[in-house]
């Protein structure tokens, strides 16, 4: 055969090893749905990789109700009804059974800061609550009650005093 | 005589005259005519527009953020950075909250100190004594990842690891991703990182909680915002709460010069924002 042949077959054996390395290595369910090579080209598989992570908060107060009634009956009827307990007690996977068996509490200024904090760009309306619009309460840290744990003296779960 | 300023298509008889000016304007209308591009031509679709036109046939997720109502707490950051497994302590986060201050002078402060996971407790943007008679005003502005229409990050990725679902959420795929960080570069919104923690080590990125939303769940930062700031939603079903406020408020998007076409939409944006 003539030598001129020779590199056509280089080819085709170049692109047969691009073949097979394609069929072991790319995943069977690399696909563009609905032909959109631009944005859905991916293995689908991933999509379900996804949907399986792991759900940490169970985000609803409703939750915690079912054991920890005295907490979720004070809260709703307070100005904190839209505060989430997990919000401050962390994600509540697993617990009380097989996660923590006790949600961390923190009774450190900073965490009531984060919302109470007086800053001059605030909005100063709250909203959210069904009763109608209130003042957003604000203090000045370096104001009120210095040194002293705002649980100290607040109810959290209240929005009001300690008796 | 014909003058030096003039010139003749057809010498010696009584054709078309055309001066060098005619020729020259002639030419500059040609060409400024072929570099607009097609797209040009296209209807400017307002925002408001954009924002309530159906995006594809089922399901399309959609964000909306309300600024005006957004008090800096960082719940949001707090509650997706531990939800979502990126490290608490590094200073990388697939949604932050910025602050915005904007002297009277005209200064405009912005920072987001630790990406605002401990949220924002003291008056010292960047760090600065700020006094409040000079504040001429300011807010906050929680952002997160667009899920856009038309993702730019996407379009770069060499090797097919990052897409859009049908309905609308942009992904990683983790076991593909090679970390080149393109899709890092490639976003206008700083929505993408590299993933700290070395066994996952590939391109991260807000997924609207994905393993949530598709349960039925709010996705963890709606879920902890206590003031009504972030909702999430199928923009598509007009009896969701997403679709409602964005038909019946002035919503904006941001950037919207990069055509990438949000899906994050705002209340209340001021043109400070970046
Ligand atoms: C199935 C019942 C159950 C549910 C649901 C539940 N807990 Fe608990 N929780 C317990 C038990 C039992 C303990 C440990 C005993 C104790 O100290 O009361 C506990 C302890 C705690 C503690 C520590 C109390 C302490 O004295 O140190 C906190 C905080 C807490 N839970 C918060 C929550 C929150 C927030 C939720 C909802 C996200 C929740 N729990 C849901 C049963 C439950
Ligand atoms: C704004 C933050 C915040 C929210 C929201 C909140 N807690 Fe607490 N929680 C605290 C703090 C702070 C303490 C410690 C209280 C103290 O020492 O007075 C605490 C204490 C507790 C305790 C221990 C009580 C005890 O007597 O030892 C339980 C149980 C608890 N919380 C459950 C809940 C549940 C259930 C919810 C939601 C219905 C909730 N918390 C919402 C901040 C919060
Ligand atoms: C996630 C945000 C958030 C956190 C954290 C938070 N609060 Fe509140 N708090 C609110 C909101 C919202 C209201 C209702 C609006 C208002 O009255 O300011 C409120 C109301 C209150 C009120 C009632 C104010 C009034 O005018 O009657 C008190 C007291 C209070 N909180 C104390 C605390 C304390 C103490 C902590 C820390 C343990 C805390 N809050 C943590 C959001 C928060
Ligand atoms: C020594 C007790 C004490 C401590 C500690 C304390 N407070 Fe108070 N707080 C009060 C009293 C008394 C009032 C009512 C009078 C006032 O407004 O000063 C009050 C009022 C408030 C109000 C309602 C203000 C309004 O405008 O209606 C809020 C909100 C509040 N405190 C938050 C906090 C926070 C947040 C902390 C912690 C950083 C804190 N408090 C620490 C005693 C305390």
């Amino acid at each position: 055969m003539s030598h001129a042949w020779r590199p056509l077959f280089v080819v085709i054996g170049l692109l047969a090893v691009v073949f097979i390395g394609r069929a072991v290595f790319v995943p069977s369910d690399f696909s563009a749905k609905n032909g959109d090579y631009k944005y859905q080209w991916h293995r689908e598989g991933n999509e379900d990789d996804w949907k399986n992570f792991k759900v940490k908060y169970k985000g609803g107060k409703e939750y915690c109700g079912e054991c920890h009634d005295d907490e979720f009956t004070w809260i709703s009827a307070s100005k904190h009804a839209n505060v989430q307990c997990e919000n401050c007690h962390g994600p509540a996977l697993g617990h009380p059974e097989e996660g923590p068996e006790k949600l961390a509490i923190d009774r450190s200024r900073d965490l009531c800061l984060r919302c109470h904090a007086k800053l001059p760009y605030r909005p100063t309306t709250y909203n959210e609550l069904p009763s109608g619009p209130i003042r957003l309460a604000m203090q000045d840290p370096d104001e009120h009650n210095t040194d002293v744990e705002c649980v100290e003296c607040h109810d959290v779960h209240k929005a009001d005093f300690k008796e | 005589m014909m003058s030096t300023r003039q010139i003749s298509r057809n010498k010696g008889g009584d054709g078309v005259k055309q001066s060098r000016r005619d020729i020259l304007k002639l030419g500059a209308i040609t060409i400024a005519g072929a570099v607009i591009p097609l797209s040009a031509f296209e209807l400017l679709t307002p925002e408001a527009l954009a924002s309530t036109k159906k995006h594809g046939a089922g399901k399309r997720w959609g964000f909306v953020v309300n600024a005006t109502k957004c008090v800096g707490c960082g719940m949001c950051v707090k509650a997706c950075k531990t939800e979502n497994e990126v490290p608490f302590d590094v200073n990388v986060s697939r949604t932050w909250v910025e602050r915005y201050v904007q002297l009277k002078d005209g200064e405009v402060i912005i920072d987001s100190p630790k990406e605002a996971r401990n949220g924002f407790i003291k008056n010292d943007p960047q760090g600065r004594q700020v006094k409040e008679e000079d504040i001429a005003k300011g807010f906050f502005v929680p952002k997160l990842c667009n899920q856009c229409e038309k993702p730019s990050c996407v379009q770069v990725c060499p090797v097919g690891a990052t897409y859009r679902t049908e309905d609308g959420v942009v992904l990683v795929d983790r076991t593909w991703c090679i970390g080149c960080a393109y899709c890092v570069q490639n976003c206008p919104y700083g929505a993408r990182f590299i993933h700290p923690d070395p066994k996952v080590n590939v391109a991260e990125k807000c997924t609207f909680c994905y393993h949530r939303i598709t349960k039925g769940l709010n996705s963890a930062c709606s879920d902890a915002c206590a003031f009504g700031a972030r909702k999430i939603g199928d923009i598509n079903d007009p009896e969701s709460e997403v679709h409602k406020l964005i038909t019946n408020n002035r919503v904006m998007v941001l950037k919207p010069e990069y055509g990438n076409e949000p899906m994050v939409f705002y209340i209340g944006l001021d043109h400070i924002v970046r």
